[in-house]
């Protein structure tokens, strides 16, 4: 099994939470994994992204130029990112922040899901990042839902761990929309 | 059972100089190595240590000079023009023969650059950097393990042959988070510092220092400097070997270089390109004897770093006559880090199939 996937969004979009947590679960799965998050000046500003390789033998490089997916949530990563896509990748985007007609791309499964008016409607803005990647998860079953629910603990720092189960419900309903989408 | 945890690059080298005994620590923050301070200074308190964040990284390397005359298994970190700032100290420290782990977690220069992964100072690390003939003892890790393990042994190989020892990652290696497994590596068998500045009551007086002004006497030092440089060579080169045997081309990188290239190498094989790797892990000492024993077969080599070329400047000084050493350099930089597949295109423009 080898996977990659690059996560990108602005800063404070918890693009590198959702990278962070998925690579955890492999690890707990039994993979190996890396997580190479973009840091320093790109934070501010620009897009923050990260790059989760994960695969059953060891990982060469945790670089990535054509990866077997993307998500993005904000247009600048759709441009950044779009072009690099391996040809028959995926392309999950927030079409809250990026209208679908930017996409270029027809050579690879695009998924466009409202992550931030889905989020709205969990009662939180900042659940957009767990809907991406419970849609995520739905297709291509690299981790299981039962695995992540094992592992969000040790993810997320304990001032936050009142909201585990509102971020469990997010990653559940990212998966629900997919799935009533087909 | 042993824990495996799933942490930065940067945390694995702090929680590996705990395990290797280290509890002095002396810095000034600069990225991208700050995690490393920011986790001892947690730490260090809570088991009797001391943790220092010094008004310069010039007073951290002193610091450092002076735990490690006491005795004391200690370690500074910083990052490009800090790393520059300590190298006086590092010549002191090498010249008084007292041991000491520096942690480079290099960034771009010159100047202030930026802070992106950048392997520029490979030249700084092994050929001086400060003044006078001595050398450091550089690590060259690739991977979230090998920040653990690899600090561990700096540790060890410094007390070895009192001398300092450096820790040469970058931005890619220390901001990475990976799966590192915390088993300290079994200690090396050390002397007793017989030589530490402790208190001379009831025994002879212990002289630390770097200056010789008797006729003689510092060449004679410098000479003695030399032999364990020598013993080095012989003792304790590390590198890592790949599908050489029948390689027609080899790949020579060291640190996220290599790491990446493993991807490149598996691409190529997959293609049917007889392609190989040689990693340097201790980038001082060199790993001579392999360059030389691999290139009597294999006559062509590319070596692929985030510079504008210095490690090669040694494998070409290393291989048998008659091999051709190519070089592919991106200097260090945003954006700049090199992919698997742009890796594979340059194998591509040099290797041509045999003509068996």
């Amino acid at each position: 099994m080898y996977y990659d996937v690059i996560i990108a969004g602005f800063g404070g979009q918890g693009v590198l939470l959702i990278g962070d947590l998925l690579s955890l679960t492999a690890m707990e799965e039994g993979y190996h994994v890396s997580f190479l998050p973009s840091y320093g000046v790109e934070m501010r500003g620009g897009t923050a992204n990260c790059t989760v390789v994960i695969s059953s033998e060891e990982i060469g490089s945790p670089v990535v130029s054509s990866p077997h997916a993307v998500i993005v949530m904000n247009l600048p990563s759709l441009k950044k990112f779009e072009p690099m896509i391996k040809p028959g990748g995926l392309l999950i985007l927030n079409t809250s922040l990026i209208p679908e007609k930017e996409v270029k791309r027809s050579d690879v499964e695009r998924i466009p899901i409202p992550l931030n008016a889905l989020a709205e409607k969990l009662g939180n803005t900042r659940l957009a990042n767990m809907i991406a990647l419970g849609a995520l998860l739905e297709k291509t079953k690299v981790v299981s839902f039962r695995s992540v629910e094992a592992s969000i603990k040790e993810a997320l720092a304990q001032k936050y761990h009142h909201l585990i189960p509102a971020n469990l419900e997010a990653i559940k309903k990212g998966a629900e929309f997919l799935r009533n989408s087909k | 059972m042993l824990k495996k945890v799933f942490i930065k690059g940067n945390e694995a080298i702090a929680r590996a100089a705990v395990d290797a005994g280290c509890r002095y620590y002396f810095g000034y923050p600069i990225t991208p190595q700050s995690d490393i301070p920011e986790y001892l200074s947690k730490v260090l308190p809570k088991l009797g240590g001391e943790f220092i964040q010094a008004e310069s990284e010039i007073a951290s390397i002193n610091m450092l000079m002076g735990a490690s005359a006491a005795g004391a298994r200690s370690m500074t970190s910083s990052s490009g023009p800090g790393i520059s700032l300590k190298q006086e100290g590092l010549s002191y420290m090498a010249g008084s023969e007292l041991p000491g782990v520096v942690v480079n977690v290099a960034r771009c220069g010159p100047g202030l650059g930026g802070i992106a992964p950048s392997q520029a100072e490979y030249f700084q690390a092994t050929k001086g950097g400060g003044h006078g003939d001595y050398r450091l003892i550089v690590l060259a890790p690739e991977s979230g393990q090998e920040m653990y393990d690899l600090t561990f042994k700096a540790f060890d190989l410094a007390d070895k042959y009192r001398n300092p020892a450096m820790i040469l990652a970058d931005g890619m290696l220390g901001q990475m988070k990976e799966p590192v497994l915390l088993q300290p590596p079994r200690k090396m068998d050390l002397p007793d510092k017989d030589w530490v500045l402790s208190g001379a009551k009831g025994r002879p007086q212990n002289i630390i220092k770097s200056l010789y002004l008797g006729d003689k006497e510092l060449e004679r030092h410098t000479w003695q400097l030399w032999e364990k440089y020598q013993r080095m060579k012989k003792e304790d080169v590390m590198f890592e070997a790949r599908e050489i045997k029948d390689a027609r081309l080899i790949i020579a990188a060291f640190g996220s270089c290599a790491r990446i290239a493993k991807s490149t190498l598996r691409q190529a094989r997959a293609e049917g390109l007889k392609v190989g790797l040689i990693r340097p892990i201790t980038l001082f000492p060199f790993p001579e004897e392999i360059f030389r024993q691999a290139s009597i077969d294999t006559k062509m080599f590319l070596t692929i770093e985030m510079n504008t070329g210095q490690m090669v400047e040694d494998v070409r000084l290393s291989v048998s006559p008659g091999t051709v050493v190519y070089f592919y350099g991106r200097p260090p930089g945003a954006g700049s880090l090199p992919s698997p597949d742009e890796i594979l295109r340059e194998i591509k423009k040099v290797y041509e199939p045999s003509s068996e």
